[in-house]
């Protein structure tokens, strides 16, 4: 009897004991969720592997120096292989596991198919490459900020390079069909029509993945085209560079960040040399993107890939509007984020009301002797 | 006129490349009425040997020549490999079992070779080396028909030719044919079944393995996933021709690859998959065995 009433003591203490530290055990592991989403495997890895570096570097920095508030900050990352149908998941099982903010996602496509599982529970989501048009200038999407500038610039940016720079009016506008590469080519295509410079003398859009696209350069070259404007991702562009090669094409070849990727240099070899590519803005002269690019070295003893920098600014005015803040909701980090100018590798940005950075836009890059350099 | 004759030369280099591929479509089914689904995978293992072994023996520093003929074989044999072993694996046990059985078989070994190659190898695409060298003759006319293109039309002509005699003369044909028309008779006689097989699946899995070097190094790129899109192609001129008929396969694949250049350079190439489907849709209604095929009654 007295063995039995001890038993069932200890049982009982043992189960409040429990349930009290349970609360307490979840206080002590609280932190702050930032999720990393985009494609880290498949054929467009190159693009999302640079931003979950990126933001290990940032994180690793910030947690050292004991996280923010008080908080330690923790890392969710998940593949999306930029693909829309995947995305919706990859939205789901980050939402699910409590992400605070996210950082992504990579692919235009992509992160329309995901914003609207953030939108509806309020986390705030930024970009460091998503360019649609949709995403900001829609307003449907109240929490979806980005790094980089939109299409909306994008295009007008490739024109004017074509037409002012290299003097050339007869264009060729290409396009994947893509929620990337379509709106693109669109946008370039009303630009010119109503600057009234240059003259687009076909407008086609191309199947990705396509086994040969001769029959496509066959009708550039019957065009009379002078450049092609085109707008998609690279390996699209590697075929169709190596064929026109292939076919003693010489019309210039005008893209945009979806083409400013080494690997499009590795596949096309000699055929991309004088490729021309919109990328992010050149930040060589910014102090923050050389320190943030050396970090980087020393940390994964490699060179940073695309979208790095961009990557880095937003995971750093994140942890900044939740730092000033001292909140995660979403209305509190906007507030911080349109109002405060914050030191980034990619310049001192705030957002303007649709999301968009301010004080970001393109640089025009060729590709000479195997890499990509400024236009200057 | 000359932009006609370059897409008449686009399209017929497109076909020709089909036209290797949709061969082992076509042969597999005459003989054991499987859609060999895992055929592209077959196709894509052939780029990646060659790819392999081109980019070693450039190391090595072998002459071009070399290379070609070396990295050809290479990819003949281990394409034939898989097509064997592959039979052996899924489709043999399920010889007897209900139709549907083999079909979700050969998908199942496409999605697993394709992930096999994406872990082995890489996710991203991959410079393939030139192979086929520019020749100075062609260098005139280079804007309308390319070396490469050259190559592969000769190439697919000559390896036509010696598909026919093989099929048509030797042994090893006439056996094809005779398990093509009735697997049960066929045995009756002699004919070891299994290893006429087996030998289609060799066969259909070198002409893949041909295919996937002469497009390779005409593009320039290959990754895991090439041989899904030239698989459902292919598949689509096999129908196209008349799914069982060899000369059915070629004819069905210039067919597609003409109107797909055609249609890319008269009207546009937004609806280049839209004119080789419709046209697929329509010889279908009206000849629902295809261009070439037998309508072959039920036997009951």
């Amino acid at each position: 009897m007295k063995f039995n009433l001890s038993g069932k003591l200890l049982s009982t203490t043992a189960c409040v004991l429990f349930t009290l530290s349970a609360p307490a055990l979840s206080v002590a592991a609280d932190t702050i969720k930032f999720g990393v989403a985009g494609p880290h495997s498949g054929d467009l890895a190159s693009y999302g592997l640079p931003s979950v570096n990126a933001a290990k570097l940032v994180i690793d920095k910030v947690n050292a120096n004991g996280g923010i508030n008080g908080k330690k900050i923790e890392m969710l990352v998940e593949d999306d292989v930029c693909k829309p149908e995947i995305s919706t998941n990859t939205a789901t099982k980050l939402v699910s596991d409590g992400v605070d903010v996210v950082l992504g996602h990579i692919c235009s496509g992509a992160t329309i198919a995901a914003m609207p599982i953030y939108k509806e529970s309020g986390i705030l989501v930024m970009s460091p490459s998503a360019t649609s048009d949709e995403l900001t200038l829609s307003g449907n999407y109240p929490n979806f900020f980005r790094t980089i500038a939109p299409n909306a610039a994008q295009s007008p940016a490739m024109i004017d390079f074509a037409i002012n720079k290299l003097g050339l009016s007869k264009i060729a506008i290409i396009h994947d069909k893509g929620d990337y590469g379509k709106p693109l080519a669109e946008g370039a295509k009303k630009y010119v029509e109503n600057t009234g410079k240059g003259k687009v003398v076909l407008f086609e859009g191309i199947t990705p993945g396509a086994m040969d696209y001769s029959a496509i350069v066959q009708k550039i070259k019957q065009s009379g085209a002078e450049v092609i404007v085109f707008g998609g991702y690279h390996p699209e562009a590697s075929k169709i560079i190596t064929i026109m090669k292939k076919k003693r094409l010489k019309t210039k070849f005008v893209s945009d960040d979806g083409v400013k990727d080494d690997t499009f240099i590795k596949v096309a070899g000699n055929a991309a040399e004088g490729v021309y590519a919109a990328g992010p803005q050149d930040n060589s002269t910014n102090p923050m993107a050389t320190e943030a690019k050396e970090a980087h070295k020393t940390a994964f003893s490699s060179d940073p890939g695309a979208f790095f920098e961009g990557a880095y600014a937003a995971t750093v005015v994140m942890l900044n509007a939740i730092e000033k803040a001292d909140s995660t909701k979403l209305e509190d980090l906007k507030k911080v984020l349109q109002s405060e100018k914050v030191a980034t590798p990619v310049g001192d940005i705030n957002f303007d009301k649709n999301g968009d950075a301010i004080g970001v836009g393109f640089s025009m890059y060729v590709v000479e002797n195997g890499k990509y350099v400024v236009v200057k | 006129m000359d932009y006609f004759i370059e897409l008449l030369f686009s399209g017929l280099t497109r076909g020709s490349i089909y036209a290797l591929i949709a061969l082992g479509y076509t042969m597999v089914y005459g003989i054991i009425g499987l859609i060999n689904f895992a055929h592209g995978e077959i196709y894509m293992i052939g780029a990646f040997t060659a790819f392999i072994v081109a980019t070693v023996l450039s190391i090595y520093g072998y002459p071009l020549l070399a290379i070609v003929i070396i990295a050809g074989v290479a990819a003949v044999v281990w394409s034939s490999a898989y097509g064997y072993t592959i039979e052996k694996i899924a489709y043999q046990p399920l010889r007897h079992a209900p139709r549907l059985s083999p079909l979700i078989s050969a998908i199942g070994m496409s999605i697993f070779l394709q992930n096999y190659v994406l872990l082995a190898q890489t996710s991203d695409f991959l410079p393939f080396p030139t192979l086929i060298s520019d020749f100075d003759f062609m260098e005139p006319v280079a804007h309308i028909v390319g070396s490469t293109d050259l190559v592969i039309l000769v190439t697919t002509v000559i390896v036509m030719v010696l598909l026919t005699l093989v099929i048509k003369f030797t042994k090893i044909g006439k056996a094809m044919r005779a398990t093509a028309q009735d697997r049960t008779m066929a045995t009756l006689v002699g004919i070891n079944v299994n290893n006429v097989i087996s030998a289609t699946f060799i066969v259909g899995s070198s002409l893949a393995a041909i295919g996937g070097l002469l497009i390779a190094s005409h593009i320039g790129q290959i990754n895991f996933y090439i041989g899904f899109i030239a698989g459902i192609k292919a598949f689509t001129a096999a129908v196209l021709g008349g799914i069982g008929s060899i000369p059915g396969a070629v004819l069905g694949s210039l067919v597609l690859g003409l109107t797909e250049s055609f249609a890319t350079g008269y009207v546009s190439s937004d609806y280049e998959d839209v004119f080789a489907f419709s046209l697929l849709v329509m010889i279908l209604i009206f000849k629902p065995s295809g261009l070439l095929g037998k309508a072959t009654n039920q036997k009951v």
